[in-house]
Formats: C-alpha cells, sequence, structure tokens
C-alpha cells in the first residue's frame, strides 16, 4: 500500500472533515454548527413586507410645518396660509420685517430643505437627496421596531432583514397554530402610534354636528372612540405628547381588575405633561392610540412625574401586545403584506420524509449500479459519492445555510450528477486498459484525460448557479447553494479522492491476479 | 459489465437530418403549445393565495365547494393534493392587509366542515409576482450568454452556438411538456427548468469536449467521421450518467410526496430530452454550422505557437541574455 500521495492524504482530511462536522446536523448535537432547516422544511411564517415609505415623508412635511406654527407663535411672527402638499411647505409671512428672523430659523434649525420665496410667499421642498434619506431611514427604523417587537414576542429566532430600498423579510420559525400566527401579524402591523390630546370643551357638545372639515376650520380633528364608533371626541389636530416620547409601558390592573397599560415619558415629555396638566384642569385629555381614543378622563389636578395610563376594555393578551408596541415605538411608516408564506409544522415534518426516502433510495439505486458495473473501481467511486454527501452537510453546516426543499432536491441531483464524474474517469481508463496500456499508465492517463472534459462541464454549471444565486429567492438560493458545493465537494471526491485511492492501492492490484477486473472489464 | 462495445462506432452524422427533423418537429409543437394552450402559472408568478387544508376523514371538496358558495372566494378551485384527505385551494386574489389575511378568513369560514389542520398559506402578491417572473427570465438569459461567452473562449464560436442552439432545443421542449401536461409553474419550476440547462449543457460539453480531442488527435479530416467517433466513444458515459441521475429523480418523482412533484416531473422530461440532444441533435449543429477541422487545427496550431514564444521569451528573460 502507498498511502503516503498527497491526493490520498488530502482525501482522508475531507473525509475526516466531512464526517466530523456534519455530525452535529445529523446527530442533532446541542453544540456544534448544524445546518438550519428552511421554514418549508421546519414550518413557520415567511413574510416579505413592503413599507409605505411616502408615509415617512409626509410625516416629515407635516412635523416641518407645525414646527414652523410653533416658531411663530413663539415670536409672534403673523403667517398665513400655511399649507402642505405632497413634498413641500408653503406659507407667508405678513410682515416684511419678520422675514429675517423666519429665514435664520429655517437656515439654522432645519436640515435638507429647499427655501423658495416669492415677495412674501416661502416655499420650502424637501430636496430629493433628503426625500431619499428620509425613505431609507424610515425602512431601517421599521426593521428596527418589528425586531424589538418579536423579541419581546417570545418566539425564538425571530429574524428581520431588510431587502433592497423598501421591502423587508421577516421569517418567524415555529409559529405552531394560525391563532400565534395571527397575533404575531397583528403585533408586526400595529402602528402603536400614541397621542395624548386635548379635547377642545369649547365646542365639544358640536362634535355630532360638525363635518371633518368644519372641525378643521377651529384647528381640530374628529376621532371615535374605540369600542363604540358611535362616540364621538372633538380634539385639538396638535397632539401635546406623542409616542415617541415613552420610554417603559407595562400592563397592569385596575381597581375592577381590568387590564390597563401604565405608560412612562421621558424627561421633557413630563416637563411638557405636567405644565399642560397644570394649566387644564376641570378640562379632559385623549388618549389616543393609532387614531382611536381609549379613554378621555378629566384632568382634575396636575399630573407630575410622567406617568399615566391607558384603559379602554382589554383583554389581558392585547394589553400585553400593545404595550410591547408602546414600548418599541411607532412603526414611522405603516407596511403592507407583499407575500406571506406560512407552513405548518407536521407539513415541514412530511417534506423532510418524503425527501428523506428519495435521497436514500436514489442513493442505494446508484450504490448498488456502480457495483455491478464497474466491479470494484464502482466501490471506490462510491465511496467517494458518500464523502461528497458528508462535505455538502459539513461545509452548509459550516456557514450556516439553510437546507430547504429545493436544497434536499439539489442534494438528490447532486448524488446523480457527483457519479457523472467517476463515470467519464472509469470510462476512460477503461478504454486505455482496452487499448493495452499498462494498468498505472492507463489511471494516469484517465485521469489527465478527464480532467478537462469535467473542469469545463463543471466550471459551466457553477457559473450557472451563481447566476441562480445572484437572482433567485429564498429557495432558489438556497439551491444554488447546495449544488454549487456540490460540485466543488465532487470535483474534490471524484478528481482527486478517487486517484488517492487507485494511487493508494495501485501496488495491490498490481499484484492481484485478475487486475483488469478492478474497472469491470473482462 | 458493459453496454457498449467500445471500438464500435455508430454512424449518427449520416442520420443527423431525420433526428435534426424530429427535433424540430417536437419544439415546433411545443413553440405551438406554448403560444396556445400556454403556461399554467401558480402563485409565484401570477399572485394569488394557495391554502392546503389536511382534513382527519376523506376531504368533504362538495361540502367546501358550497361552504365557499356565495362567498367572495367562490371563484376558488378546490383540488386533491396528494390524499384523499388533503385539498389546495387555490384563490385569485390577494390581501396586503396584515393584520387579517385570506388565511385567517378560510379558517373561519372552513369551520363547518370537519376536522381540520390548514397546512400551508401562500400569498404572493402582484407586485413580487412581477418581480419573481422578471428575474427568472433575467436568470434565464444572463446563464445562457455567460454559457455562450465561456464555451466561446474555452472552446470555439461554433461550439458555443450549437451548445446554446442545443439547450433552446431542451428548454423548449421541457416547457413544451410542463404546457402540455397542465404542470403549475412556480419557482421550483424555474429551478427544475435552470437544472436542466446545466444538465444538459453538462452532457453536451463532454461529448464536445471528446470532438475538440478527436479533432487535435485524430487523422481523419471529414468532421463526420470525427464526430461519430467521439459519441460514440462517449455514449457509454452518457447513458450511464443519465440512467444514474435519472434512477434519482424518478425516486423523487415517486416518493417525494406532492409538493415536488412537478420538479421532479420536469427534471424526468429534462433527462431524457438532455440525454437525447447530447447524443443525436447538438453534434449535428456543429456540422451543419460548417465548423472546419482546418481551420480549428491551424488556430490551435497558431495558440501553442503564440504560447510558446511566450515561454521562450520568458526564459531568455529569466536568463538575462535580451
Amino acid at each position: 500500500m502507498k498511502i503516503f500521495n498527497y491526493r490520498f492524504i488530502i482525501f482522508a482530511l475531507s473525509i475526516v472533515f466531512g464526517i466530523f462536522f456534519s455530525i452535529p446536523s445529523l446527530m442533532q448535537t446541542d453544540t456544534g454548527k448544524k445546518i438550519s432547516l428552511g421554514l418549508d422544511l421546519q414550518g413557520g411564517l415567511h413574510m416579505l413586507l413592503g413599507v409605505n415609505t411616502h408615509e415617512a415623508v409626509t410625516a416629515k412635511i407635516k412635523s416641518i410645518a407645525s414646527s414652523i406654527k410653533y416658531f411663530a407663535d413663539d415670536e409672534e411672527i403673523l403667517i398665513d396660509a400655511l399649507s402642505i402638499n405632497e413634498d413641500s411647505v408653503t406659507f407667508t409671512v405678513l410682515d416684511v420685517d419678520e422675514m429675517p428672523k423666519m429665514d435664520e430659523m429655517l437656515n439654522t434649525s432645519i436640515t435638507g430643505l429647499e427655501v423658495n420665496k416669492n415677495d412674501q410667499d416661502y416655499i420650502l421642498t424637501l430636496t430629493a437627496e433628503d426625500i431619499e434619506k428620509t425613505k431609507d431611514f424610515a425602512v431601517s427604523q421599521v426593521v428596527e421596531t418589528i425586531r424589538n417587537r418579536l423579541d419581546q414576542f417570545g418566539l425564538s429566532e425571530p429574524s428581520v432583514t431588510r431587502q433592497g430600498d423598501t421591502d423587508i423579510v421577516v421569517q418567524l420559525p415555529g409559529i405552531k397554530t394560525a391563532e400565534d400566527e395571527k397575533a404575531a401579524r397583528e403585533l408586526i402591523s400595529k402602528p402603536a402610534n400614541l397621542e395624548l390630546m386635548a379635547v377642545d370643551e369649547e365646542r365639544a357638545d358640536q362634535v355630532y354636528t360638525m363635518t371633518a372639515s368644519q372641525a378643521a376650520q377651529y384647528g381640530n380633528i374628529i376621532l371615535e372612540d374605540t369600542n363604540d364608533a358611535s362616540t364621538k371626541y372633538l380634539v385639538k389636530e396638535i397632539p401635546i405628547l406623542n409616542g415617541s416620547q415613552i420610554i417603559d409601558a407595562q400592563v397592569a390592573f385596575d381597581q375592577a381588575n381590568q387590564p390597563i397599560i401604565n405608560f412612562t415619558l421621558n424627561s421633557s415629555g413630563a416637563r411638557i405633561f405636567g405644565d399642560f396638566t397644570a394649566k387644564s384642569v376641570g378640562k379632559r385629555l385623549a388618549v389616543v392610540l393609532d387614531g382611536k381614543v381609549y379613554s378621555a378622563p378629566n384632568i382634575r389636578e396636575r399630573i407630575g412625574g410622567g406617568s399615566g395610563q391607558i384603559s379602554g376594555g382589554f383583554t389581558v393578551a392585547e394589553a400585553g401586545n400593545v404595550a410591547i408596541a408602546l414600548r418599541s415605538g411607532a412603526l414611522p411608516a405603516s407596511v403592507k403584506l407583499l407575500e406571506k408564506r406560512s407552513v405548518g409544522p407536521s407539513l415541514g415534518a412530511d417534506s423532510i420524509k418524503a425527501s428523506m426516502i428519495a435521497l436514500i433510495s436514489g442513493f442505494v439505486l446508484v450504490f448498488i449500479f456502480m457495483i455491478i458495473y464497474y466491479k470494484r473501481a464502482g466501490i471506490i467511486a462510491n465511496i467517494a459519492l458518500v464523502t461528497n454527501i458528508f462535505i455538502i452537510i459539513a461545509v452548509m453546516a459550516m456557514f450556516g445555510a439553510t437546507l430547504t426543499l429545493p436544497g434536499m432536491a439539489g442534494i438528490v441531483l447532486t448524488v446523480g450528477m457527483a457519479v457523472d464524474a467517476n463515470v467519464i474517469i472509469s470510462e476512460r481508463i477503461r478504454e486505455l486498459l482496452r487499448e493495452g496500456m499498462s494498468i498505472p499508465k492507463a489511471i494516469e492517463d484517465g485521469y489527465s484525460n478527464a480532467m478537462r472534459a469535467i473542469l469545463d462541464a463543471n466550471i459551466t454549471t457553477l457559473l450557472v448557479a451563481v447566476i441562480l444565486y445572484a437572482y433567485g429567492t429564498g429557495p432558489i438560493k438556497g439551491f444554488a447553494v447546495t449544488i454549487s458545493i456540490g460540485i466543488l465537494a465532487s470535483m474534490l471526491t471524484a478528481i482527486l479522492g478517487t486517484h488517492g485511492i487507485y494511487e493508494a492501492l495501485l501496488p495491490k492490484i498490481m499484484q492481484s491476479k485478475d487486475k483488469k477486473k478492478w474497472f469491470g472489464v473482462k | 459489465m458493459e453496454f457498449f462495445k467500445i471500438d464500435k462506432v455508430f454512424d449518427f452524422m449520416s442520420k443527423r437530418l431525420p433526428f435534426l427533423g424530429l427535433s424540430g418537429l417536437l419544439v415546433i409543437a411545443s413553440i405551438v403549445l406554448l403560444f396556445t394552450k400556454g403556461l399554467n402559472f401558480g402563485i409565484d408568478f401570477a399572485g394569488g393565495t394557495v391554502v392546503q387544508v389536511q382534513y382527519e376523514q376523506k376531504a368533504p371538496i362538495e361540502k367546501i365547494r358550497n361552504t365557499l358558495e356565495g362567498t367572495k372566494y367562490e371563484n376558488s378551485t378546490i383540488t386533491e393534493f396528494g390524499s384523499p384527505q388533503e385539498v389546495v385551494i387555490r384563490i385569485k386574489g390577494s390581501s396586503s392587509n396584515l393584520a387579517n389575511d385570506i388565511g385567517d378568513e378560510m379558517h373561519k369560514l372552513l369551520d363547518s366542515t370537519g376536522n381540520f389542520e390548514v397546512r400551508r398559506v401562500d400569498m404572493v402578491g402582484p407586485k413580487v409576482g412581477g418581480e419573481l417572473r422578471e428575474k427568472g427570465l433575467m436568470a434565464l438569459g444572463l446563464s445562457l450568454v455567460v454559457i455562450l461567452i465561456y464555451v466561446s473562449f474555452r472552446f470555439e464560436w461554433r461550439f458555443a452556438v450549437a451548445s446554446i442552439l442545443a439547450l433552446a432545443h431542451d428548454v423548449t421542449i421541457a416547457l413544451g411538456a410542463i404546457s402540455l401536461f397542465n404542470i403549475e409553474v412556480n419557482l421550483d419550476i424555474l429551478a427544475a427548468i435552470l437544472t436542466i440547462l446545466g444538465y444538459s449543457l453538462n452532457d453536451t460539453i463532454i461529448v464536445f469536449d471528446r470532438i475538440r480531442e478527436g479533432v487535435q488527435i485524430s487523422k481523419e479530416s471529414i468532421l463526420d467521421k470525427v464526430v461519430n467517433e467521439s459519441v460514440s466513444k462517449t455514449l457509454s458515459r452518457t447513458t450511464l450518467t443519465s440512467l444514474t441521475t435519472f434512477f434519482v429523480v424518478i425516486t423523487l418523482f415517486l416518493f417525494g410526496g406532492e409538493i415536488i412533484h412537478g420538479f421532479a416531473f420536469t427534471m424526468l422530461v429534462g433527462i431524457v430530452v438532455g440525454t437525447y440532444s447530447s447524443i443525436f441533435i447538438a453534434a449535428s449543429f456543429l456540422v451543419q454550422l460548417k465548423f472546419s477541422i482546418a481551420n480549428f487545427k491551424a488556430k490551435e496550431a497558431e495558440k501553442l505557437k503564440r504560447q510558446k514564444e511566450k515561454e521562450k521569451m520568458r526564459a531568455m528573460y529569466e536568463q538575462g541574455t535580451v
């Protein structure tokens, strides 16, 4: 035996590598890197969400408008015709002398604006660059917010990743029931936009006769009660506080043992809240969540300390989810469902079982066939084949690749194709033996003759797999990965590995009586 | 064991016109099918919703149909899926509302039809469907371009054109079969088509490699004969590999379950057509394209000469004798 040839050593090492690193995946041990199963195999929920990024732009425009109004009120600058369009704010400064003050504010405190003036008329437009930035920021913020919410929801390994400019991929393995799935979807989609708004007590009794546009004339809006749509409130359009000033929210229970949510404000929120409640004793404060009024209690005294509560007939589970959403912050823009794939755990298990049956039976067929057709050369090819599978599993586990159903099909296919290189080589060797070449020379030349064809064929397939990876999504990507790893592994095992075995066994082959039988040739 | 005696050379090229004719017919039939019957695009490409439901007993298809009657889902199709217990409900629309989607509603609607488990809900919105379709075509097109470039570089442009024609032949016929048997075209079918592409290319390249080798070493100057010899020599390998792959895919087809059925079927067709084309068709294109042995030899000699000169120059530089 001539074991110490470099090919055999590399092959032996790759066998050890393959077996060692595939043990965690095959045995499902607790330690070590394992192949993760795709959602189609283990069950779970996969969603592609689209962020309505224009909403973030609108919100930014609104906040610019309200800070201009705040500034003008504060500095007693008279402005008129303040209005907002898609990506611009327009207004008129009534007194020419006040214009320098306004200009300075616009230049110093608001960024990303293009200011155009026409006499006393101001047109503020968001620059294209700033619009892009706002959209981009909104998407990352949505990703962050959803991730926070899911982390607190108590699911194992939720994954939230951005895809492209406006899309987000959410993967929730381990969702078992339709109810869980629904709850998770609701949690993700909840805007969780909390606002504390002042009720316009002067006109409150006219709320049932007023139209929305009439309300707008007084700077008010009409909101419905969350439990009873016929109860309406007239509140001031510009909120006193919003959810961005919340630092904590927890579920608690009131005297009637009904779940309520206690929230805590940050210091600036607490100050504003304290000031407002001090000067509004006797008036009502509407607690508004996502545009619905949850409660509108009377303010009895100044509320210091910066905490408040939302009550409004929640169930305990609902209150818990609302609290999570409040803690994680509001979504800066709403999301819509673009694609959803949910697989029940039993279906995933069935899929694994079916593809295992296919894999094993296909494998056994190929195995037997190779031995019958090529005799001992067939056994050697089969060793390479088995090693090939171990290497695929090991490499996938090392890179933390995900095994999907098409990926399984990819492995099955690789088994079929991996014998190809062995077949090409064995055929070449047979050919040379028939021409009367000696065995060592036939092996050497057989490999070098076969090499060019195997390389060209595998490289082209690999190129196709790379393109598939670049342009595929989800499961297709998984398929491309397994095929690529399979091709590389088969080049290692078939070209290098079997060659190494032949070299190691050469002395033995030469000693045997019927040398050609090794290759199934008479 | 041996299937083919190596010294036997089959005269494929003298029969190339009948085979090309047969292929031509198949390709035309496939194209006609694709334009008249068309492809049955599944939700991955067309958008829509699929709900897979497994009942504890035989699925009450009539009852489900009656239940959905009068709701907005009355146009959905209900078919058995794999076993009598399981059904798949295909709904045209999709809902972009996260909090309340079609799956939830179906769950509620079907409540009265018996004990069941919703095993799968797939929803693909129209925008995503369009994107997936676009990307799929893009992947297919790009693959062909890359193959064209690589084969031109490694062989010669006629080899590249011939292999692309052979690929187009295989893919068209596979698509024709998909259309004929009304297989639902989803992402996995696209994966199968792309695999066929890689597989059939594999086969073709190995035959072409033999032809390239034959052209270089044999004294034969008639292309037909070189091709016959090369194809005959690779015949054993081509059929063997196809057989082993066929084994694997047929087990996938038989035991892989309903969900992988379309994939396995497409692969089966692809393997059969791919094997046929790399034996009978691919090399014929080479002959039809008037590949010239003399020119190729001259070019290869030129290449060799240039390389030798380069080596000579390098050797001279290294010895410092320039």
